[in-house]
């Protein structure tokens, strides 16, 4: 730190600021595309786990242990060096043709954070009183009907502050993308570091946009519970 | 068919998967994903218990500093923890061994969010036994030490075993300063052998969630336990 001369001119213009504001929306975008298809897949996930049959059920809990209990970045390992074995041809030639790195991210960051999503739903559909879903049932709705019109809905309301904090994480889980060549912000700010030697100046940068990225979304999640849910949380 | 799954690369390097080159020199692989995260995982407690402390006090000015430090780490992506840690690190202090760079952001990190779980079981013991602790003349950090600590923390136990399953996930974070853990370890032998990577990372998946699935097991039961001790 002795011989270290700050030049913030760097970063907020000029070359390096393109390359940071270039990875923070590669960062936006890959978390986007991610958070809803993990919200689908979620969704199926924790319909499966409390489904009748069991082998269905079972197959939804081995699902969520096996991925929330490996590293994100083995996930993403795995995907990107090691899922051609198992992929069909085609779907193979059309990743190789549209940028391999970013689609592998993304099925890590969906799948992993899926896990996690069809948690979180669950345990807001197993606060729905069980009266709701007789009721449904005795109304003749099916059972996917009664989750589809009666269950879902109102459990997707009181999930969406973790479903929203789940979007925090994955937003940061993203930076893991780097390692497979995603020019994503945590890269970029890395790129500045090598080019510039400025590190400290790049670091700063890239961690402000984390947390501001992380303070928005927590007060909009307060918000919500506020004026929503009506639940007055402490601090 | 026979071509398509080669588990000989696994069998072949099973040793070096599991403690590197150990006897014969660092420890590597599974062994020290291990070693890492014991570490991280007493010095990260030790963290969280004191910003915990710090973040209930009763003075302002400990608190907000506290909460702030708190806040600003959960903010950011454990990657950038590390990448502050080796690039701030040595500027500061001079060099030191990847190793305890990675040890040192692993706690500073899991510090934050364990100081959380410590706060949590503090707000979950009842108000009462402040009250009766503080009636019976003893002074608010004897309250703390002797009545409510010894409660908070064994209800803990739990989340703690989960922040610790948490930890050996994110040990696989230590590959990108080189530090030769069982990811580092994975890539290595991926980039000799260039032809299994399916086989080498389908492997390292499993063995981390033998050791995570396990800890999750006890974490359960654990939990199952304390609630069943508590009913009566």
């Amino acid at each position: 730190m002795l011989n270290y001369t700050f030049d913030w001119s760097i970063i907020t213009s000029g070359q390096y600021f393109d390359w940071l504001l270039a990875g923070l929306i590669t960062t936006l975008k890959l978390s986007a595309i991610s958070i809803v298809l993990a919200f689908l897949l979620g969704l199926l996930i924790a319909v499966m786990r409390m489904a009748h049959s069991k082998p269905v059920r079972w197959f939804a809990l081995a699902y969520l242990e096996f991925f929330r209990n490996t590293p994100l970045l083995v996930q993403i390992f795995f995907w990107y060096f090691g899922s051609y074995k198992i992929l069909p041809v085609f779907i193979n030639d059309w990743l190789n043709k549209t940028g391999f790195e970013f689609a592998a991210a993304a099925i890590a960051l969906t799948i992993y954070t899926s896990a996690f999503i069809a948690e979180d739903i669950r345990s807001g559909v197993l606060s729905i009183p069980k009266e709701q879903m007789e009721a449904a049932r005795s109304a003749g709705f099916s059972y996917l009907r009664s989750m589809q019109y009666i269950i879902l809905p109102q459990a997707v309301r009181i999930t969406i502050p973790p479903l929203v904090n789940q979007f925090l994480n994955l937003a940061k889980n993203s930076s893991l993308a780097m390692t497979i060549g995603v020019m994503e912000m945590t890269y970029q700010a890395r790129q500045v570091e090598s080019y510039s030697f400025k590190g400290f100046e790049a670091f700063t940068a890239a961690t402000v946009v984390y947390l501001v990225l992380s303070i928005v979304i927590t007060a909009l999640v307060n918000l919500y519970n506020e004026k929503v849910l009506n639940v007055h949380k402490a601090a | 068919m026979e071509q398509l799954f080669n588990i000989s690369v696994i069998t072949d390097n099973f040793t070096y998967f599991m403690i590197g080159r150990f006897p014969h020199g660092p420890l590597g692989g599974v062994g020290l994903t291990l070693y890492l995260a014991v570490a991280s995982c007493i010095l990260s407690f030790i963290g969280g218990l004191i910003l915990g402390l710090l973040s209930v006090s009763r003075f302002p000015a400990v608190r907000y500093p506290a909460l702030a430090f708190i806040n600003l780490v959960r903010g950011m992506p454990l990657l950038m923890v590390i990448f502050w840690m080796y690039f701030l690190l040595p500027a500061l202090f001079g060099k030191i061994p990847e190793n305890n760079t990675v040890i040192l952001a692993l706690s500073l990190f899991t510090s934050a969010y364990m100081s959380r779980i410590i706060v949590a079981g503090i707000d979950g013991i009842p108000k009462g036994q402040t009250e009766a602790a503080t009636s019976t003349g003893l002074k608010s950090w004897q309250v703390m030490y002797y009545i409510i600590l010894p409660q908070a923390l064994r209800n803990m136990i739990p989340s703690f075993v989960n922040q610790f399953v948490s930890l050996i996930k994110d040990t696989s974070l230590a590959f990108i300063v080189g530090v030769s853990e069982l990811t580092h370890v994975a890539t290595q032998i991926n980039n000799r052998t260039m032809a299994f990577p399916t086989e080498i990372f389908a492997f390292i998946a499993i063995i981390y969630f033998i050791l995570c699935f396990a800890f999750t097991t006890l974490s359960r039961w654990l939990e199952q336990r304390l609630s069943w001790s508590k009913a009566i």
